[in-house]
């Protein structure tokens, strides 16, 4: 996902190799912009940038009214600050512990490419004088020491994270993107492994048979996809969110990203046929709609 | 104390960091992140051997660091985000990195990534306890489809 930064970030994106994956997003910047949504929670891993090994919290929930892109060793992402929702953010945090998910809040953070290239590849490139079209609240999970949390955990984590959307009295939409994964293995004699069959059924069944996916154990991942496609935990925080039912609105998956597979789903709590009037406005705020959306260094 | 035995141990050509990778590593993943400060890194480069002293390293890690040997680093609890920054240290972009974890040029590494990646097929267990596991072969050169 570095790579793909850089690319962005050196207007490599109409090279013929870089093309083939930024042209994958432009369906879902469309589909972005007329979602208009008010906040995005993006699920992401932060890359020894605002955590190093001093500390690692499972789940950190960022509240704080602004984050910066992080220095990751070639200076800030030419990226504007991203605007948090501290109110917001601090409704979730409460209401997702008193649900028994142990957050960690974090009041001051700086973000790296795990949360800032998702953004660029959903809402284009934007300078750091502009703004990003919505405000953003971090979820960051430990997916870099093992173990991270399990999937099941993380399932149940996004269903947490909807009751806590839905009691805020607020009428938001709400996005929540899942990032990471999705087959990659960067680290070792192994790095460069790749498994499309397996990630394109990990994307199936995130539709039909989310509660499946969430049985796969650690091992599972690491030994068929690689062991950083552990992250792929961090799709189901946001498949938890959504309905049980949901339809997939659109989906790109295509080999290689520098060192990875990029698989990108978007899916939509499904549309009740009956839904209208006074129901539909008692719900707005609970729509939450999902960007899913991957890549990787 | 000799490393406990995990099941993840059986997957081929990885070091999974865990917790107890985490504790080993703390000195190494350390260093790296004080190179994420230019000053640190000139300091490093002007004396590797005596910047690397105040992180009460073993002599292992300390070696597996002056000699790049990136997997070692990687068996003795570094973790790759963190070696990483020592890789850009020296100007190495990522798949450089790769390429050298995988005891291949980076050209013939690219040139895997583009052709598909490395297969699983072969490349899921070291015992072969693992049904679709038969060769062990982890040759770069190893295309898919």
């Amino acid at each position: 996902m570095p790579a793909i930064g850089a690319a962005l970030d050196n207007g490599k994106t109409e090279e013929p190799y870089w093309k083939r994956v930024f042209s994958g997003f432009e369906p879902s910047k469309k589909w972005l912009a007329e979602t208009k949504p008010d906040v995005a929670i993006v699920v992401y891993n932060d890359h020894a940038s605002a955590f190093s090994s001093d500390l690692i919290p499972t789940f950190a929930l960022g509240c704080a009214a602004e984050f910066p892109p992080a220095d990751e060793g070639w200076g800030p992402r030419p990226v504007p600050i991203a605007k948090g929702d501290p109110e917001f953010a601090v409704h979730i945090a409460q209401a997702v512990i008193l649900d028994e998910f142990d957050l960690t809040i974090v009041n001051k953070m700086e973000i790296d490419h795990g949360l800032t290239v998702p953004l660029n590849l959903l809402c284009g490139k934007k300078a750091p004088g502009e703004q990003w079209p919505f405000k953003i609240i971090p979820l960051a999970v430990n997916v870099v020491m093992y173990p991270p949390p399990t999937g099941h955990r993380c399932y149940m984590l996004g269903k947490a994270l909807r009751k806590a959307v839905e009691s805020y009295p607020e009428d938001l939409k709400v996005v929540i993107f899942g990032t990471g994964g999705m087959s990659h293995q960067i680290s070792g004699p192994r790095a460069g492994l790749i498994n499309s069959k397996w990630d394109k059924n990990f994307l199936d069944r995130l539709t039909k048979d989310p509660v499946g996916l969430t049985r796969i154990p650690h091992l599972e991942y690491m030994r068929e996809a690689g062991a950083e496609a552990i992250e792929l935990v961090m799709w189901l925080i946001m498949r938890g969110a959504l309905a049980d039912k949901v339809d997939e609105v659109y989906r790109f998956y295509t080999v290689p990203a520098s060192n990875t597979a990029v698989g990108h789903i978007i899916l939509e709590n499904h549309k009740r046929a009956s839904a209208a009037g006074k129901a539909r406005t008692r719900y707005a705020a609970a729509r939450a709609k999902a960007a899913v959306r991957r890549s990787e260094r | 104390m000799a490393r406990e035995r995990h099941d993840y141990d059986d997957i081929p050509g990885t070091f999974v960091f865990d917790a107890e990778r985490c504790r080993e590593g703390y000195p190494i993943n350390t260093f790296c992140m004080s190179l994420m400060k230019d000053a640190n890194r000139k300091a490093f480069k002007a004396d590797e051997a005596g910047y690397l002293k105040q992180f009460h390293m073993t002599p292992e890690q300390e070696q597996a660091i002056l000699k790049r040997d990136y997997n070692r680093m990687l068996e003795l609890g570094g973790n790759i985000y963190f070696t990483a920054k020592l890789g850009a240290t020296d100007g190495h972009s990522f798949q450089h990195l790769a390429a050298v974890m995988t005891g291949s040029t980076q050209q013939d590494y690219a040139a895997m990534m583009l052709a598909g990646g490395r297969s699983v097929e072969g490349n899921r267990s070291i015992s072969g306890k693992d049904k679709p596991a038969k060769a062990k072969s982890q040759s770069p050169a190893k295309k898919r489809k």
